[in-house]
């Protein structure tokens, strides 16, 4: 086992994993008390910005953030966008994440805004 | 200055255009791999097969049971070790090769040594992401002669074609969205020995028959994940280690149909799973579910790689786009 451990550490250097969402904010299934400033979703893998995406819908399926999704340089896991002012109501945040080495997730969950 | 500007922006032109053409021929195989289906992450069994094709490794997976006495011998207790190897050899194709060591203990003493070799095909015909179900063909060779006599190995192969099907519940209403973690894994076989009996004869010259019948087999995993209550539907608060867990029950079923057919026989396996960046840890117990199976609890333990993720750029994907 020990040998196999290490060959792997050997081998595997530098590897890239599949980016899991590991935290987001609002939180995934919750309710907030007034509308967030930005969504932002952290990964468990740095993202290429050009090709990981990031939206927010409202019920009806409009979009209801600025556009400006945005990776940040600094820590490349964390991705996030800025919404409008939202009312209340349930929403959805669907992203797309494009790790290093082109492996892609994809997800969304929801989240509502309470007043 | 400019020129030196320039460079740096047909550079970074390039590797876009690179990552670009990379991504579209990831994206138009649906290669994710190991076990990708939309947003659902199927993990790989213990007991029985995926319904994906993957580079994945398994090292080694560890087993101990007590089989139970019979009117075949007394009460052995089994213990193995394995290494299975998945290949991708395109991103919906691939093969897979295996080998078990075995010790068996009873009253007389023991006796350990190689099983049969075994080798495999798959074929992904079918993935749809938006209902996270995916479903595979494939044949499972148990190759004759290659193992040991002394621990049962048998000399003839056992050809096991079989169909496998996935499906997450992502797609259930917010009434059940608890339920959407949920997700099945199945497979139905039928195991062709390629010898219909075998006859040896004792030191007085008299003959017996072991018949050997085909076989249908049947294995099903019920999955409950907890990485996809965190991340899809609600955030409950888990940190490291339990965020990553996923509760499972497999059922692996044998049932003989012909050359003097036996009853079903089988183990219901419950267990836990733990799914890390590169690697998978798998604990279950294995539990007859009847007395024709006979024999009491016994555990199966399993590390599982994903070579996919070890190596990206290597052997960990598929050698043919």
């Amino acid at each position: 086992m020990r040998l196999a451990a290490l060959v792997f550490a050997l081998l595997a250097s530098p590897a890239f994993a599949h980016a899991f969402l590991e935290r987001a904010d609002p939180r995934v299934g919750s309710t907030v008390d007034k509308s967030p400033a930005r969504v932002m979703l952290q990964f468990t893998e740095a993202l290429e910005p050009a090709f990981s995406t990031l939206k927010v819908v409202d019920a009806a399926g409009h979009e209801v953030d600025s556009g400006d999704k945005q990776v940040d340089p600094k820590d490349r896991r964390m991705m996030s966008v800025s919404v409008r002012a939202l009312k209340p109501g349930a929403y959805k945040v669907i992203w797309r994440a494009l790790s290093a080495d082109t492996h892609v997730t994809q997800g969304d969950f929801k989240f509502e805004v309470r007043r | 200055m400019r020129s030196h500007d320039r460079t740096k922006r047909i550079m970074k032109a390039t590797a876009l255009a690179a990552l670009a053409f990379l991504a579209c021929a990831g994206l138009h195989h649906g290669a994710s791999a190991h076990g990708f289906a939309g947003k659902r992450f199927f993990p790989a069994t213990l007991a029985t097969d995926d319904p994906f094709v993957a580079d994945e490794l398994s090292l080694p997976t560890l087993a101990r049971r007590n089989l139970g006495a019979s009117e075949d011998g007394p009460a052995i207790e089994q213990s193995s070790a394995s290494i299975d190897i998945a290949k991708r050899i395109t991103p919906r194709f691939g093969v897979e090769v295996g080998a078990t060591w075995l010790r068996l203990k009873g009253d007389e003493g023991r006796v350990s040594g190689l099983d049969n070799f075994a080798a495999g095909a798959k074929y992904q015909f079918h993935l749809d992401e938006a209902h996270e179900s995916i479903a595979s063909v494939g044949v499972d060779w148990d190759i004759g002669s290659t193992g040991a006599k002394r621990v049962g190995a048998e000399s003839f192969s056992t050809v096991t074609p079989a169909l496998f099907v996935g499906k997450g519940f992502g797609d259930l209403p917010d009434s059940a969205q608890f339920l959407r973690p949920l997700a099945l894994t199945g497979s139905l076989g039928v195991a062709m020995p390629t010898r219909a009996s075998t006859t040896t004869f004792d030191d007085d010259g008299n003959a017996s028959i072991e018949r050997h019948p085909n076989a249908l087999t049947v294995g099903l995993a019920v999955e409950y994940s907890l990485p996809y209550l965190q991340s899809f539907v609600k955030d409950i608060g888990l940190s490291e280690p339990f965020n990553r867990l996923i509760p499972v029950v497999e059922l692996d079923l044998q049932k003989p149909f012909d050359r003097g057919a036996g009853p079903w026989t089988g183990t219901v396996n419950p267990g836990l799973l733990w799914a890390g960046r590169y690697m998978q840890l798998g604990l279950e117990a294995v539990i007859p579910v009847n007395h024709a199976t006979g024999g009491g609890t016994g555990v199966l333990f399993q590390v599982h790689f994903f070579m996919d993720d070890l190596f990206p750029k290597t052997i960990g994907r598929p050698l043919l786009k």
